[in-house]
């Protein structure tokens, strides 16, 4: 029966090339503008680190002083760096790493007059077990390399391939502006988007190519870059990023049971009050602690403009149902003569009604292949933008079966009310006015 | 008129379905006007200072710690100058924290009263020049004066330094200041306590700020004399042709006198400004693209309906015919019913613009849409309808009468 309804459906959409290629080319049209924006939005509001994402978590605490306290304040985005090391060394988490940007002279064994600046993470140990961050050699430092502020780093491939040659980095001495460093592990390719443990490096920045101990880089007062924010009375001298006043070190925290969560929140509300009575906090204790999604979410990652771009689309994929309904409409009613021969000899509504549901069904199969070409289309200008999301706007396997899964839906339910509508015409009254 | 609602009252379903494509397109393609206008009001704004004449580079020290007799920074920025003045076509050098458009920008605090912290107003963009950066950029003066020799002074406002006593301010800044009197010779403070007071000896008719948003606003900005602005750009008045050799010689020339560095900017400014502009003009040319696939597609679904209609009725526009009726008047009858339809949808199509820019406004932080943009969405659908039937109602005005005698 199936296969009899696609012969009739194919031989009504052939009688009328022009409507049926209308209503193809809407269907197409609709689809290809709101693929290509989900596909922009899918990837920009993509888990960055799949499977761990609900592990880890971004703790915040209110050092601020009470001018300008109320109801609606918030913790600065930031930890200061005495309460990112005391809760670095409370290790009250499986693990736990606080990091900061920074950028540092790379001079390469061709000598000073080829230097040039790359960007540097200042970390801890745990950095990369927590992240999961693959090593193509070598691997990270230890928690006494910590301790013992040592020289040694940690690079990227790419840098690594550009130095030495992948396999030869490990072990060799890297001078990063004034001073050396020992080559303690290679990172493989790891980019994850958006870039979250840092979102104030640019939401989609790349990660960085040099990882260096964070006490080491704070002993040689490496050039730190990223945001600061400081209140009160900071300190007049620049010397910022020691200060009680100034939050501008992240720290990430993995936890793997909400029990540890948990207790965690407890720790954190315990340390606030525990600080307000040595005196160093002066507001109520007020704490966050956001998994990656939440504090993505936090941020606002996604732009404005794509999110209003996302919506244009939707609206012009509305437009184009309405106009599918319309022409259905016409060219199922404008069949009632074929429609009534058919209920008259035998065809209950409800075979009508598949009938005309598979006809729409094949114009939106039809529709959802050449809206994947708009879509790819779209996609490709979207990368040819000079945007830090660009080259990730790309089709994959998921939005290719969405896509067709979207169009053919779409059509159907564009299709459901002319089609019933068609359904109800009274068979003899037409047969008898022909 | 009676006519023809009667006639529309046997196709209920499709004549609402073609309200509702008008009304749907109406809405969106209002609001999309509205923010094409919008960008391009923005876009066409004027920066102050001149546009074509400049080019401008950027350095950062690499610290490798070999020569440990540092050359002082003051004297190589006073080389740099004096190097850059000798490039053939460099008319003057400054140097500037930042420029119109160039999107890094420094804000601070201005007080009206000294100890008044109420009297303040945020959020200023601060621009700092060093002598000859009024001439260099190209900025001209209101009122008021430039700044004398003796009035650079060395500042940085992340070192507590004492900042100049002197500055220029935009005329936006000082109608907010000082709405009814003129801002020549007044003083506003930097800081609540009221230590810095600083006095204003010219006045900007127009500069814009380096980045456009809610906090700063467009032109609330001022400026200080600084001898050397530590951390900011040399800025070149160039004659336009020779802006792209500049470029390209210009690191050359900064890292001869101190290689330790590396030119992290290098650009010519009518590219700044291009590039600041890019998100607009993307937005734009979708916003078009968008605008044209909608009208397009409901001109095609009016053009298919009225099709329809007019072979649906190809006997009863015979019978008009043979009892009287003129090509003409079968003609008017269509488009009269297009207008009908089309009108309908309008009217509810603009309650649905008005709603979805509220709608924006509330999320996006868009502008507020002045309703005469609804004229304009109206204007576009109506005539989109009457060149969509125009077609079809020329077909059915050729139907001749005969065909009332003819059985189908």
């Amino acid at each position: 029966m199936f296969g009899y309804y696609v012969d009739l459906a194919l031989r009504s959409l052939k009688r009328n090339k022009v409507l049926t290629t209308l209503m193809v080319l809407a269907v197409a049209l609709g689809i290809g503008a709101s693929m290509t924006m989900i596909t922009v939005l899918h990837v920009m509001t993509a888990d960055p680190i799949p499977g761990r994402s609900a592990q880890l978590f971004y703790p915040q605490l209110d050092p601020q002083g009470m001018e300008g306290y109320g109801k609606h304040s918030e913790p600065p985005d930031e930890l200061t760096w005495i309460d990112a090391m005391n809760l670095l060394h409370a290790r009250k988490g499986v693990r736990q790493a606080a990091m900061s940007g920074g950028q540092a002279t790379v001079v390469p064994p061709q000598g000073p007059t080829h230097a040039f600046f790359a960007d540097a993470r200042y970390t801890t140990a745990d950095f990369f077990a927590m992240f999961d961050v693959p090593f193509a050699a070598g691997g990270g430092w230890t928690a006494s390399d910590d301790d013992k502020h040592a020289r040694v780093v940690v690079i990227a491939r790419d840098l690594a391939d550009k130095l030495y040659g992948t396999t030869q980095a490990v072990g060799q001495t890297l001078r990063l502006g004034k001073y050396d460093f020992r080559v303690v592990g290679v990172l493989d390719h790891w980019h994850p988007v958006p870039h979250f443990y840092d979102p104030s490096q640019g939401n989609y920045a790349k990660p960085e190519q040099l990882f260096v101990p964070l006490e080491t880089a704070m002993e040689l007062k490496q050039a730190t870059r990223g945001s600061m924010e400081c209140w009160g009375n900071f300190p007049a001298d620049g010397e910022l990023t020691k200060a009680d006043q100034c939050g501008w070190v992240q720290f990430w925290v993995q936890l793997d049971t909400p029990v540890q969560v948990a207790a965690y929140r407890d720790f954190l509300t315990h340390y606030s009050e525990q600080q307000k009575t040595l005196g160093r906090y002066q507001r109520p204790p007020d704490t966050r602690l956001y998994d990656v999604m939440a504090w993505l979410d936090h941020n606002h990652v996604v732009p404005g403009s794509v999110q209003l771009q996302t919506l244009l689309a939707l609206g012009f994929l509305l437009v184009c149902l309405v106009n599918t309904v319309a022409l259905l409409l016409v060219k199922f009613l404008r069949r009632g003569g074929e429609l009534s021969v058919r209920r008259a000899m035998g065809a209950s509504k409800r075979s009508v009604f598949a009938q005309l549901l598979v006809e729409a069904a094949l114009v939106g199969l039809a529709g959802g292949a050449v809206g994947l070409l708009l879509a790819a289309f779209g996609l490709w200008i979207v990368r040819q933008q000079p945007v830090p999301y660009a080259a990730l706007a790309r089709l994959d396997g998921t939005m290719l079966g969405a896509t067709f899964a979207l169009a053919v839906c779409a059509t159907l339910l564009a299709a459901v009310f002319p089609a019933w509508r068609a359904c109800r015409i009274v068979p003899a009254r037409l047969l008898k006015t022909q | 008129m009676h006519p023809i609602v009667s006639a529309l009252k046997h196709h209920k379903t499709t004549v609402v379905l073609v309200a509702l494509e008008i009304a749907l397109t109406c809405a969106i393609v209002t609001n999309a006007l509205f923010l094409i206008g919008d960008r391009l009001a923005t876009m066409r704004m004027v920066t102050g200072v001149a546009d074509n004449e400049l080019v401008w580079a950027r350095t950062s020290g690499l610290d490798l710690g070999q020569d440990a007799a540092k050359r002082d920074p003051d004297s190589v920025a006073a080389a740099d100058v004096a190097a850059l003045r000798g490039m053939p076509g460099v008319e003057s050098v400054a140097m500037a924290n930042t420029l119109p458009l160039a999107s890094n920008f420094w804000s601070i605090g201005v007080f009206r009263r000294p100890g008044d912290e109420k009297s303040g107003l945020d959020n200023v963009v601060e621009y700092l020049g060093s002598p000859g950066m009024l001439h260099t950029l190209g900025i001209k003066l209101s009122a008021g004066r430039d700044f004398l020799p003796q009035e650079y002074v060395d500042y940085n406002p992340f070192k507590h330094q004492p900042p100049p006593t002197v500055a220029i301010v935009t005329r936006t800044l000082a109608e907010q200041l000082w709405p009814d009197d003129s801002p020549l010779g007044k003083t506003f403070w930097l800081d609540s306590e009221g230590k810095h007071a600083v006095q204003v000896i010219g006045v900007v008719g127009h500069l814009l700020n380096p980045a456009i948003n809610k906090y700063q606003g467009v032109g609330r900005s001022l400026i200080l004399p600084v001898t050397r602005v530590q951390g900011g750009m040399y800025v070149l008045r160039v004659q336009p042709d020779s802006r792209g050799g500049v470029k390209r010689d210009l690191p050359g020339v900064l890292t001869r006198i101190d290689p330790a560095r590396i030119v992290t900017d290098d650009h010519i400014y009518a590219d700044t400004i291009s590039d600041y502009y890019h998100g607009d003009r993307a937005m734009i040319w979708l916003l078009v693209v968008v605008v044209t696939c909608l009208l397009s597609l409901t001109a095609l679904g009016v053009v298919g309906l009225s099709s329809f209609w007019v072979q649906q009725r190809t006997r009863s526009i015979g019978i008009r015919r043979a009892i009287g009726a003129t090509r003409r008047d079968i003609l008017r009858y269509f488009q009269m019913e297009n207008l009908l339809i089309v009108g309908a949808g309008i009217v509810l199509g603009s309650l649905g613009a008005v709603g979805l820019n509220l709608w924006l406004m509330k999320h996006y932080e868009l502008a507020h849409m002045p309703l005469t943009w609804l004229g304009s969405g109206a204007l576009a659908l109506w005539l989109l309808g009457q060149l969509a039937v125009l077609g079809p109602a020329l077909r059915a005005a050729a139907v001749p009468p005969v065909v009332a005698t003819r059985s189908v």
